[in-house]
C-alpha cells in the first residue's frame, strides 16, 4: 500500500467537477485507491464519497492506493491535481 | 498521531440545552469518557480517585453543601478541584452561580454552563449525549438500504451495482439510508448504526445518468435517515472457480468496529434480479431470527425421512 499528500488549489475545492475528473481518473486503474481527509476515509471511484468530504481549497488530501498499478495510479492522480484538474493524464 | 476525542462547545451546548456561564475560547471540549461526575466528596477534601476527566455536574445537594462550609476552607477545596484539568461544569435546575465559582472558573480557564433540568435527567441526557458523540466511527464503501426493517449493508467493489440494486430496492417500497459513503457507528458493543454524510444524504449516483436525488423523486417514504446494520451482503463477480454456498448451512460474518455481523456473498452475473436476492436475504435473516432455519428444516426433514427407510 502506498500513500501520497496533495493539496487542493482549484479554486472550488473538490466540487462537483474537479471530483467527477477525479473518480473518472481512479476508475481507470485496477488497485483500490483511498483518499483520506482527516479521519475521513473513502473510496476514490465513488463521487459520492469524494464529494461527502467537503474538500475546500488549500486543504490537503491523502491519496491511498493498493495493487498492481498502484504507483501509476498514485502519480495520475497527483499530475491531474498538480494541473488544478485542467489536464487529463494520459493513463492506459 | 491519534487525536483525543472532542466535541464542539456549539454541539453539546444546543444538544442539552445549556446556557453559557463562562467559557474563554472556541476549542471543542476534550471529553474521554461518557461517564460523569459529582464532585461532592472533592468539596469535603477527599481527592483520591478523582474522576477529572469526565465532566462534572453541580446539584443541588453540592450547592447546598458548599453554602454550609466555612468560606476560607471552601474557597481552598475549591481551588484545589478547579486546578484538575476537567472538560467542564455544568450547575443543574437553573441555579444561581455564586461569584466564587465564577471567579474560579476564570482564573483557572474552566468552561461553565448552566441548565434548567434536574439533575438526574441532566446526567441521563448528557451520558446518552455522550456514548453516542464519543462513539467510535468508520467511513465505508458500501450502500445501506432498510428492508423490510432489516438494515442491509450492500459491499462490492465499484461498479458492481450496488446503487443499481439500491434504486430497484426503493421502487419495490424499501428505504434508502446512505449511497456510497456509509458513517457507520458503534453506539453499544454489540450494535452498529449507519448513516449518510450530511451533504450527500439521499442523493445517489447512477451511472449514465448522474446524480439523482431520491427523496424528490420517490418522495420522504423512500428515505430513512440512519439505520442500524443487521447483514452485510457482499456483491462479487461470478467466479466459476469458487464454490458459492448452496445450503445456507453455515453463516459467513464480517467485523466492522468490533462488531460481528452475518454476510452473505452473493455473485453477481448479467439477467441475475438482485434486488429480489436482497430481499429473500433479509426475508430469511428475519426468519432465522424468528427462529426459523430452512435450510435446517429441510436437513431434519431429510433426516428423519432416512431415519425411517433404515428402520423399516
Amino acid at each position: 500500500m502506498i500513500s501520497t499528500k496533495v493539496r487542493i488549489m482549484h479554486d472550488s475545492g473538490l466540487n462537483a467537477r474537479p471530483a467527477a475528473l477525479f473518480v473518472q481518473v481512479s476508475s481507470k486503474y485496477d488497485s483500490r485507491i483511498w483518499v483520506e481527509v482527516g479521519t475521513k476515509k473513502v473510496n476514490a471511484k465513488s463521487i459520492m464519497g469524494i464529494m461527502s468530504l467537503n474538500v475546500a481549497t488549500d486543504d490537503e488530501i491523502t491519496i491511498i492506493a493498493q495493487g498492481e498499478d498502484a504507483q501509476e495510479a498514485i502519480d495520475s492522480l497527483t499530475e491531474l491535481v498538480d494541473s488544478n484538474f485542467s489536464h487529463i493524464p494520459n493513463c492506459k | 498521531m491519534i487525536a483525543l476525542p472532542s466535541i464542539p462547545i456549539d454541539n453539546i451546548v444546543e444538544e442539552l440545552g445549556l446556557e453559557v456561564i463562562y467559557c474563554h475560547d472556541s476549542r471543542p471540549l476534550v471529553v474521554t469518557t461518557s461517564d460523569i461526575n459529582r464532585p461532592g466528596l472533592q468539596f469535603a477534601g477527599f481527592f483520591d480517585y478523582f474522576a477529572s476527566e469526565r465532566i462534572q455536574v453541580l446539584g443541588k445537594v453540592e450547592m447546598t453543601y458548599l453554602e454550609t462550609l466555612d468560606p476560607d476552607f471552601r474557597l481552598q477545596q475549591l481551588d484545589k478541584f478547579f486546578q484538575y484539568d476537567f472538560p467542564c461544569l455544568i450547575i443543574s435546575r437553573d441555579m444561581e452561580i455564586p461569584p466564587y465559582i465564577l471567579e474560579l472558573s476564570k482564573k483557572y480557564n474552566r468552561c461553565l454552563f448552566r441548565s434548567s433540568q434536574s439533575t438526574s435527567s441532566l446526567t441521563q441526557r448528557l451520558i446518552n449525549y455522550l456514548g453516542s458523540a464519543l462513539a467510535p466511527k468508520i467511513t465505508r464503501h458500501g450502500v445501506l438500504v432498510d428492508v423490510y426493517g432489516a438494515g442491509v449493508f450492500l459491499m462490492g467493489e465499484s461498479g458492481i451495482g450496488k446503487s443499481e440494486t439500491a434504486l430497484e430496492l426503493v421502487k419495490r417500497g424499501h428505504r434508502l439510508v446512505a449511497d456510497d459513503a456509509v458513517e457507520i457507528k458503534k453506539v453499544t458493543d454489540n450494535r452498529l448504526i449507519g448513516e449518510s454524510p450530511e451533504l450527500i444524504r439521499h442523493f445517489m449516483e447512477i451511472r449514465g445518468i448522474g446524480i439523482i436525488d431520491i427523496k424528490s423523486m420517490y418522495g420522504v417514504g423512500s428515505v430513512i435517515n440512519n439505520k442500524p446494520l443487521d447483514i452485510v451482503i457482499y456483491l462479487e463477480f461470478w467466479d466459476d472457480s469458487k464454490e458459492y454456498d448452496r445450503l445456507g448451512l453455515t453463516e459467513e460474518h464480517i467485523e466492522i468496529l468490533g462488531v460481528k455481523l452475518p454476510k452473505i456473498v452473493i455473485p453477481v452475473r448479467p439477467g441475475r434480479n438482485l434486488a429480489i436476492i436482497v430481499e429473500v436475504a433479509a426475508r430469511n435473516w428475519r426468519l432465522k431470527r424468528m427462529g426459523y432455519n430452512a435450510a435446517v428444516e429441510l436437513d431434519n426433514r431429510l433426516n428423519a425421512l432416512i431415519q425411517q427407510n433404515r428402520g423399516e
